[in-house]
């Protein structure tokens, strides 16, 4: 099997999921080669060919030019399988590309199984395996899914090249607006979209008072309003590693688990005992919120009076 | 002007999931079903933007699926959208994203929509591909993920979401497509006299051969429980009962408590 691995670049640097592309190849004990429209000055070290072109001319985000400097390196390599991450470059770019060659992508892999692979579906309760039924197909890897490998050598550059045009033109970015810094706190107490509404917040506010930790949120409690973006746990969030995180109502979608995954001990309250949630949880509580979470604080508080 | 906003019907992710005979996909029975996320922000933003410009745009939301996505569709009129497209094909779920794109522009090519909007990933596909699909099909330029979106003129400047919260800002021309990030706006919830009103608005039907649809390029199988990975403790039962398990719990595998209300 032959691979051509999409590599990416935020920031002017290679992120280290790339890392992950080589690790999921190895698991195919596939042959690899990669395309990265990247600086010259920062490559991917592993010993095969590398197409590349550089990203001050063509910059970081420009997917109808990105397109054709990935075709370009398929149309020289002709590999059986295009893999991306599934990160904001590679969903948008795959497909595109997959658009261009007409054959299946499979989108946020996760495993692979048989001749097929493995993704998540129903927001994480399910999986299913799909299988490609072209001879050739575009795959994104769900960040975190597979082994970073990191691998040596010196890659052969081939320089690549491609019209210019776009219709879509990047002007720059904007950093998140700097807020509460999670990443030190010991303890962090996580409201989700399970808490139902804005008043339940003070239910985990209390929690989080009594065992001296940081409230945070998954991202449907930020997205409507009820509390500031810069308390969002997860990959388009903060990456936390506190001593105890507790998620309230929160099933535990891959995008937060990246970003808490990192915690001692995660203590989950859920009413619904199947939710992924349970998957990282030392301790899944079955429960509505609304009924555990004062329960919980007035035993803590009455332990802490006790003097231990 | 003519916008388009493509929304999908999927389970609400509370209920208990079972595989159909063929485990291709779940079996609808026992499952409450309702708009993607994503997709309501899609349709929030198009009805911004029809407000903005003095109430012109006709909005038109398309779903494909069985008849039940006309519940969906209705919802999205009584958001406010102008009219609805149904494309009725019972197969739905067993389509791939290559088929339902196909679909979607086979619709769209006949029309003039100057922008075209829809979720980023459905919920319980995730497969985050119809909409840039729809785009390459049609040849229209393309921005996937938006967090924000402003009009000026036929010009469109997003800012799209990048890992960390980053925001990448680009600008295009109309014709588009969108693809919404969950966070976009707020939606709205339907008022009563728009409801009202909805129950006169049109929903087109047509059959998936009438609009055109290519053949697959992936197939389904297996599709199963998510098999638990981890044996952490499960506690359920009276509350109060729970909550002094669980501090003890916390009290032995962690130093939380003793450390106490300090910060
Ligand atoms: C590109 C991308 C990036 C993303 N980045 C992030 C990110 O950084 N962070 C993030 O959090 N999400 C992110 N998401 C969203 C993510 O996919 C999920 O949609 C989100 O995490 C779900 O939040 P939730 O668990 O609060 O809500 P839901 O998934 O709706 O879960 C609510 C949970 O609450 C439970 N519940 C309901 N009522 C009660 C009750 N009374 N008591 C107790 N439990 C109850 C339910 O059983 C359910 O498990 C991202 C998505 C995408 C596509
Ligand atoms: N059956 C469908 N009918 C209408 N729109 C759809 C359908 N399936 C997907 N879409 C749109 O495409 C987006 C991405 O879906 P997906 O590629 O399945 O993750 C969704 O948010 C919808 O806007």
């Amino acid at each position: 099997m032959k691979l051509l691995l999409v590599g990416e670049s935020r920031d002017g640097r290679l992120p280290g999921e790339v890392l992950e592309l080589f690790g999921f190849a190895d698991v195919l004990g596939a042959e690899t080669s990669m395309v990265l429209v990247g600086s010259p000055d920062v490559l991917p070290l592993f010993s095969g060919r590398l197409y590349l072109a550089d990203i001050r001319l063509y910059g970081e985000y420009n997917p109808e030019v990105h397109k054709r400097l990935v075709l370009k390196a398929i149309d020289q390599e002709r590999p059986d399988a295009v893999v991306f991450l599934h990160s904001s470059y590679g969903w948008d770019l795959a497909p595109r590309v997959a658009a261009a060659m007409k054959v299946a992508q499979v989108s946020a892999v996760t495993g692979i199984d048989g001749e097929g692979f493995t993704v998540d579906s129903c927001n994480g309760k399910m999986r299913r395996t799909v299988k490609p039924s072209t001879s050739s197909f575009v795959l994104t890897l769900q960040p975190g899914a597979f082994p970073a490998l990191r691998i040596s050598g010196i890659p052969e550059i081939i320089p690549i090249d491609a019209d210019q045009a776009t219709r879509v033109e990047y002007i720059g970015s904007r950093k998140p607006e700097a807020g509460v810094d999670l990443s030190r706190a010991t303890v962090i107490v996580s409201a989700g979209r399970g808490i139902g509404k804005q008043e339940h917040l003070d239910l985990v506010r209390d929690l989080a008072s009594v065992l001296g930790g940081e409230i945070g949120a998954s991202r449907p409690v930020v997205d409507a309003g009820w509390l500031q973006r810069s308390l969002q746990v997860g990959t388009t969030g903060q990456t936390v590693s506190p001593e105890l995180y507790v998620a309230c109502g929160i099933s535990g979608a891959i995008q937060h688990v990246a970003g808490m995954r990192g915690a001692g001990f995660v203590l989950a309250v859920n009413t619904d005992r199947d939710a992924p949630i349970g998957d990282v949880a030392d301790l899944l509580v079955v429960a509505d919120i609304v009924q555990f979470l004062p329960a919980l604080t007035s035993r803590i508080k009455a332990w802490q009076a006790s003097g231990f | 002007m003519n916008i388009l906003v493509c929304i999908k019907q999927v389970p609400d992710p509370g209920g208990r999931f079972m595989p159909n005979a063929a485990a291709t996909w779940f079996d609808d029975a026992g499952l409450v079903f309702r708009m993607n996320d994503c997709d309501e922000y899609a349709v929030e933003e198009a009805l911004r933007l029809k407000e903005l410009l003095g109430g012109t745009p006709e909005v038109t939301v398309l779903s494909v699926g069985p008849m039940r996505v006309v519940e969906t569709i209705r919802k999205a009129l009584a958001m406010g959208c102008d009219r609805g497209v149904h494309i009725d094909d019972p197969e739905a779920s067993e389509r791939d994203p290559w088929q339902i794109a196909s679909m979607i522009a086979g619709h769209a090519m006949n029309r003039t929509y100057d922008l075209i909007f829809t979720g980023m990933q459905s919920e319980d596909r995730g497969s985050a591909q119809v909409g840039v699909l729809v785009a390459e099909k049609l040849g229209v330029s393309c921005v996937s993920g938006i967090m924000a979106f402003e009009w000026s003129d036929h010009s469109v400047t997003v800012e799209r979401e990048l890992e960390g919260g980053i925001r990448g800002i680009a600008r295009l021309k109309s014709p588009a497509l969108l693809t919404c990030q969950q966070g976009l706006n707020i939606p709205r919830y339907p008022t009563l006299p728009n409801i009202m009103k909805s129950k006169k608005k049109e929903i087109s039907v047509l059959r998936p051969e009438e609009v055109g649809v290519d053949a697959s390029l992936s197939s389904v199988a297996g599709f199963r429980h998510h098999e638990r990975k981890n044996a952490g403790r499960i506690l359920e039962g009276e509350v109060g009962q729970i909550a002094d398990q669980v501090v003890a719990m916390l009290d032995a595998k962690t130093k939380v408590l003793r450390r106490g209300g300090a910060r």
